[in-house]
């Protein structure tokens, strides 16, 4: 498979969020503004695209010749963990404005479901070291994807007049479902993405 | 080498590699903060109930150095808190006196009868919204126990007759129960107040009467007594407008006695 087929897979066809529902809590807590929903959807990135990296040289030059492939989960929740810790630190210090607006969302990157699950996928999938780096960049693409429509209508929903008991949290999940309906119309561009 | 102990220098081998990397990440990208935001951090009580407004004691610590933040706001901690904090940035503060919180609610399972039983989850929110309660009193309490789990600091308990009980020495005024009460029956109140109208019941006299015994049947007889201006009815509840003048143990025990349902109560 051509790595350009990977990142139309995962940024578009099987969407992390979209079309897999995983990293639904930062998904409907960060896309209130704009900016920091851009800012939370790179961060996630890094940590992909990273994670994505150190999990397979772990998978391959550490688990599977010691023959200890029942330690997958235990050490990419470790490593993700430690790159977590990472990105917040590195943010507190250079974009300390960024670092507010996310708040408790940041850590929360460590228990994100969509890095691990891209994690555990690519480890399924059986890609080479390449391919499976394209694959943590592409998921992290599509999440910020994602994150930016959904803070883009919220951010025009201000305006709206939203009837009171959908309020808040209640067209936020109405929209979301909304806009997962929306990407079921890439379903079958790509088969076995 | 049997497999546990590959797998445990494995995974040392790789935790220990993570933990180098973050140590010297620490290094580079150190930020020098204020060292008085550690020191404060270190003296708040470290509940972080919330109850200055922050969403915990490092924000409000944060937030007293670069915002000025008044540092009389933790309730918790109280006055020794205020204290060490003007001690170590040299100012002074009038110190607060936390209120304390209040059931206001009596109708326990012999007073208040119930209309229906309720099998659902255990939980005063869930049964309220969902069934709006098993009393025939839709205001009173329910019973299931919210306010004591939101509760950090084991102030309250259930107590056997089905309502909560707060342990006044150990509330710090903090107000978790009172948000976590789907009905508002927990108040936070000053300490110093002796007189409570111990009811939320807004229905009609009769129908109040009806569900339950200790109900506020809107007689209007604590008003007349009570000095003026220190009470009225509004919506068919008798409430406090000024508590103080209501201290006073002749005034409050007189209001006591004259409530024909002992809605009124003076806690000496």
């Amino acid at each position: 498979m051509s790595l350009f087929i990977i990142i139309i897979a995962t940024v578009l066809v099987n969407n992390f969020v979209l079309s897999y529902f995983l990293g639904i809590c930062p998904f409907l807590g960060v896309s209130g503004k704009a900016s920091s929903a851009i800012g939370m959807g790179f961060a996630v990135t890094f940590v992909m695209t990273f994670t994505a990296a150190i999990t397979w040289l772990i998978k391959y030059k550490i688990l599977i010749p010691f023959h200890l492939p029942f330690l997958e989960y235990v050490s990419f929740i470790l490593i993700i963990a430690s790159l977590v810790q990472f990105v917040e630190m590195f943010l507190k210090k250079s974009v300390p404005g960024l670092y507010r607006a996310l708040g408790i969302y940041l850590p929360l990157i460590t228990t994100n479901c969509a890095i691990l699950g891209m994690a555990l996928l690519g480890s399924l999938r059986n890609y080479n070291f390449i391919e499976n780096l394209v694959f943590g960049f592409g998921a992290g693409i599509g999440f910020t994807l994602a994150l930016v429509i959904m803070a883009g209508i919220r951010e025009e929903l201000e305006f709206a007049d939203v009837p009171k008991p959908l309020q808040g949290a209640g067209i936020t999940l109405i929209l979301a479902g909304l806009l997962a309906l929306a990407f079921m119309g890439f379903s079958g561009m790509i088969s076995g993405g | 080498m049997n497999t546990i102990t590959i797998s445990l220098i494995g995974m040392g081998a790789i935790g220990l590699a993570m933990a180098l990397f973050l140590l010297i990440a620490y290094k580079k990208l150190k930020v020098h903060e204020d060292p008085r935001i550690d020191q404060i951090d270190e003296i708040l009580p470290g509940a972080n109930c919330g109850a200055c407004g922050y969403p915990g004691c490092r924000h409000y610590a944060e937030a007293i150095i670069k915002e000025n933040a008044p540092i009389n706001l933790c309730t918790v901690g109280g006055p020794d808190v205020t204290d060490a904090i003007g001690k170590l940035l040299g100012i002074e503060a009038e110190a607060i006196t936390p209120p304390v919180a209040v059931v206001m609610c009596q109708g326990d399972e012999s007073v208040a009868p119930r209309r229906a039983k309720y099998h659902g989850a255990s939980s005063c929110r869930i049964e309220h919204f969902t069934t709006n309660g098993d009393k025939f009193c839709t205001y009173g309490c329910i019973g299931l126990g919210d306010c004591v789990e939101a509760c950090q600091f084991d102030a309250m308990y259930m107590g056997e007759n089905g309502l909560p009980v707060i342990i006044e020495d150990k509330c710090t005024g903090c107000g978790l129960c009172a948000e976590a009460c789907p009905r508002d029956i927990i108040e936070m109140v000053p300490r110093d107040q002796k007189l409570f109208v111990l009811c939320k019941n807004k229905d009609r006299g009769a129908l109040a009467r009806k569900y339950c015994k200790v109900a506020c049947i809107a007689c209007g007889i604590c008003v007349k007594n009570a000095p003026e201006g220190t009470m009225e009815m509004k919506d068919n509840l008798a409430i406090i407008l000024d508590y103080k003048p209501l201290n006073d143990p002749e005034v409050g025990n007189l209001l006591q006695e004259k409530c024909p349902t002992n809605t009124i109560v003076y806690r000496e």
